[in-house]
């Protein structure tokens, strides 16, 4: 599971039956500091989350344990929005 | 299973129910010298750890599943913090055996 920054949204009429109504978004994953980790993806989002809000996914197959149907073909998904955010330094 | 820092934790309201209740730290992975290593990671707590902590992390979802009370079922849930380490010991020498559990402990896999 990682952080990322939600940088947009994406629609897409046609997609297989088990998408049908899913909000996805687009999302810059993040490092420690918050800096962009890699390329941006497109997540389902399952909490209602906002333009440039801080998140956190979930990917791999247990992003599709985030939805109703479990049998959906996702590998990201918006499981958590987050409101503050404490990191230290490593030891 | 991966060896991490623990560097953080969130705070969060709106979260998918699979999450009441649960503790999400900030994890930074290690390399084989225990070094930081790639992009920092959340993983729900297990095992009552807190900043500053050097962890395991199961990063699979079906352990994870058993470990959260859901086997068999759905849980958007990957990485759960297992173990507190104590002590990591790690031969110097670039003996084959030390080789290989440097590649053991190299990053790899889907992220998350």
């Amino acid at each position: 599971m990682y952080l990322g920054r939600v940088v947009g949204t994406c629609v897409a009429t046609q997609k297989v039956d088990g998408l049908t109504g899913i909000k996805l978004l687009l999302v810059q994953p993040l490092d420690r500091d918050q800096s962009p980790s890699g390329r941006v993806e497109v997540a389902v989002d399952t909490v209602r989350a906002g333009a440039a809000e801080l998140v956190w996914l979930v990917g791999a197959r247990e992003a599709a344990h985030a939805l109703e149907e479990a049998f959906v073909p996702i590998d990201a998904a918006i499981v958590g929005i987050v409101d503050d955010l404490t990191v230290g330094e490593a030891r | 299973m991966r060896l991490c820092d623990v560097v953080g934790h969130t705070v969060a309201t709106a979260k998918h129910p699979a999450f009441e209740g649960r503790t999400m730290l900030v994890c930074q992975p290690l390399d084989a010298d225990l070094r930081p290593i790639g992009p920092v990671l959340l993983a729900v707590d297990r095992v009552q750890a807190g900043i500053g902590d050097r962890v395991l992390i199961n990063q699979e979802g079906n352990g994870s599943r058993q470990m959260l009370g859901a086997p068999g079922g759905k849980l958007p849930i990957r990485s759960v913090i297992v173990g507190i380490v104590d002590r990591v010991d790690r031969a110097h020498e670039a003996s084959p055996a030390s080789a290989r559990d440097a590649a053991e402990l190299t990053p790899r896999g889907a992220p998350g």
